[in-house]
């Protein structure tokens, strides 16, 4: 199992991937398990690629907004809206190419907390913050089953 | 009242380009009337941001101009500002942002000819559809590129956005035995990347030449990527300092990025074709067989073919990193000292679309007065609308839906960077 938390720690909102998968790391969850990504495809791919479930913890922008509402998306429902990747590809189409490449895990969890504050700095705003918290309880239990499942 | 030769074509947000811009061709009675390259991302003002702030900021500041091309600015702000400063860096610390300059051009190189322009030859709307067929081709793509961004993590911090560069070198040199690490990737990559140029060779070229001035930077004994002297190929030569005399910017109405030309020449073209014609002769011995086996020539005027000059120069990035690497020896200090000083400092470095100039005016305590930065598409991007008019006018045959699929393609020949570019890409054409 692994769990990756998209995004970049010092624009915000926007760090809140990064941000639960350092709550975990508090709670003991080992290092094997965790790891922090700018998005980038090929590191994503990378990154689930043989795993049985892989959890992926992204900030999100909506409109009309409400701030630290959570999203849970399965592999089999890509997001159809995407936003247009610089010069690459989304995380729809990273899904989708990892599929193509039979390199998905068995299992894609996606969540992804609605942001409000993506500007300069570090901190999130307590609404994700919030969300971020009951986020890290969710995904814990993942990891506890998954663990229990690993040496039922 | 209208013509039945008359007819406009718009594309509204142009694809697998990066940024944001569009394209507009007015056809007026079977001729073509215009053809622009709206660029509409919004001014980005880096150059009045960076004004006031610390002479060492700029290589952290402009690498966020761009995320498939931050090496290429910290390496010209770098250069600029240790030349206001009156310091030169060489030596191991040099060779060392070499390496990191090939690890930007292999992942971004390959980005491009994978993910962003294959597809268009062989005829998927992008490269999830390509995958479907060509499934090895694309893992190959992608661990190649990884070679790239495995360079760019150890030498620069991360992959994106480098943290380890700053003025005068880096804050932190690999041991021998962490790049000894990448060599065995490394020589995969060479064969991947030699795979790539046989791949692409083999696409079909549409019969398309253009005849602009070519300009690149040019350093006698090898291929050009972090310094040399801009030279183009009708024999025009001069300093970097001199940048601002030799290449002018203009605004134009459809767009925020400016548009340059030699001042008294006119439009150019720079940019991995240029740095071809220019700098041919100090391929490595292997890159130099590839592109001769893939029939490249002396030069290459088709903007089709420019992904085949792409491929070879993947082959000599990887060749370059396998030498730098072979004949590394920590430097004595990560960085050379730079003090402050007033002065005016200019930086050229080729980036991978281009000559990507930076020139900056220092006070006497290190602090910033002014910048200028010239990137790669903002110059050519004359010069591309002078193609597409060309191009156009040979396709009026085609119906829009077919036409502006083309015409994206075109565009993509240049592997126009619009967030770089902006101070850009959607096609209409209109038909009138």
């Amino acid at each position: 199992m692994i769990v990756i938390g998209v995004g970049n720690s010092y624009r915000r909102d926007d760090g809140v991937g990064p941000y639960v998968v350092e709550r975990l790391r508090e709670r003991g969850v080992p290092d094997e398990v965790l790891a922090v990504s700018d998005g980038e495809t090929t590191e994503l791919i990378d990154l689930w690629d043989g795993e049985d479930l892989a959890v992926v913890v992204d900030a999100v922008r909506a409109a009309p907004t409400h701030p630290g509402r959570i999203h849970h998306l399965a592999v089999a429902d890509p997001p159809a809206e995407r936003c247009r990747a610089a010069h690459g590809l989304d995380l729809g189409e990273a899904v989708e190419l990892a599929r193509v490449l039979g390199r998905l895990p068995r299992r894609l969890a996606l969540y992804t907390v609605e942001a409000t504050d993506i500007d300069y700095g570090v901190g999130l705003t307590p609404a994700v913050i919030e969300a971020a918290g009951r986020l890290t309880d969710e995904i814990a239990h993942l990891v506890q089953a998954s663990a229990s499942a690993d040496t039922g | 009242m209208t013509h039945r030769g008359d007819r406009s074509l718009r594309v509204g947000a142009l694809a697998r380009v990066e940024g944001e811009g569009a394209m507009r061709v007015r056809v007026d009675q079977g001729r073509v009337a215009d053809v622009a390259l709206e660029i509409y991302e919004p001014p980005r003002f880096f150059e009045a941001l960076l004004r006031g702030r610390r002479y060492t900021e700029p290589p952290d500041i402009t690498a966020r101009i761009c995320g498939i091309c931050p090496v290429a600015y910290q390496m010209s702000a770098c250069q600029a500002i240790e030349d206001a400063c009156g310091v030169t860096v060489d030596g191991r610390v040099a060779d060392l942002r070499r390496l990191l300059y090939c690890g930007e051009w292999i992942e971004s190189h390959t980005l491009h000819i994978y993910l962003l322009h294959a597809p268009d030859f062989l005829g998927y709307p992008g490269v999830v559809e390509m995958a479907r067929d060509h499934r090895a081709v694309v893992e190959r793509g992608l661990a190649l590129k990884k070679t790239g961004n495995a360079i760019m993590s150890l030498l620069g911090g991360r992959a994106i956005h480098p943290v380890n560069v700053r003025v005068g070198g880096f804050y932190r040199v690999p041991t021998r035995a962490e790049l000894r690490d990448l060599v065995e990737p490394l020589r995969r990559a060479r064969d991947a990347a030699l795979a790539t140029v046989e791949w692409v060779a083999g696409f079909e070229y549409p019969d398309f030449h253009h005849d602009h001035e070519l300009l690149a930077l040019v350093e006698p004994g090898r291929y050009a990527i972090e310094r040399g002297t801009p030279t183009t190929d009708r024999g025009l030569a001069f300093a970097v300092a001199a940048f601002d005399e030799y290449v002018i910017e203009e605004q134009v109405p459809h767009s925020t990025a400016l548009h340059a030309r030699l001042n008294g020449r006119g439009g150019y073209l720079t940019g991995p074709t240029a740095r071809y014609a220019l700098n041919r002769r100090w391929l490595s011995p292997l890159a130099r067989q590839a592109a001769d086996a893939a029939g490249l020539g002396a030069d290459c005027r088709n903007p089709f073919r420019s992904i085949v000059v792409r491929a070879v120069e993947v082959v000599y990035a990887v060749d370059e990193a396998l030498r730098l690497i072979d004949s590394y020896e920590p430097p004595a200090a990560p960085a050379v000292d730079v003090p402050p000083r007033a002065g005016v400092g200019c930086g050229a470095t080729e980036a991978p679309r281009g000559t990507l100039f930076h020139r900056y005016v220092l006070d006497a305590d290190g602090t910033v007065t002014s910048a200028r930065i010239v990137p790669p598409t903002s110059q050519n991007q004359a010069s591309i609308e002078a193609d597409l008019r060309r191009f156009v006018g040979d396709r009026l045959h085609l119906d829009d839906h077919a036409l502006t699929h083309q015409c994206e393609q075109a565009i993509r020949n240049y592997d126009p960077c619009i967030s770089c570019a902006t101070h850009f890409l959607d096609l209409t054409v209109q038909r009138t």
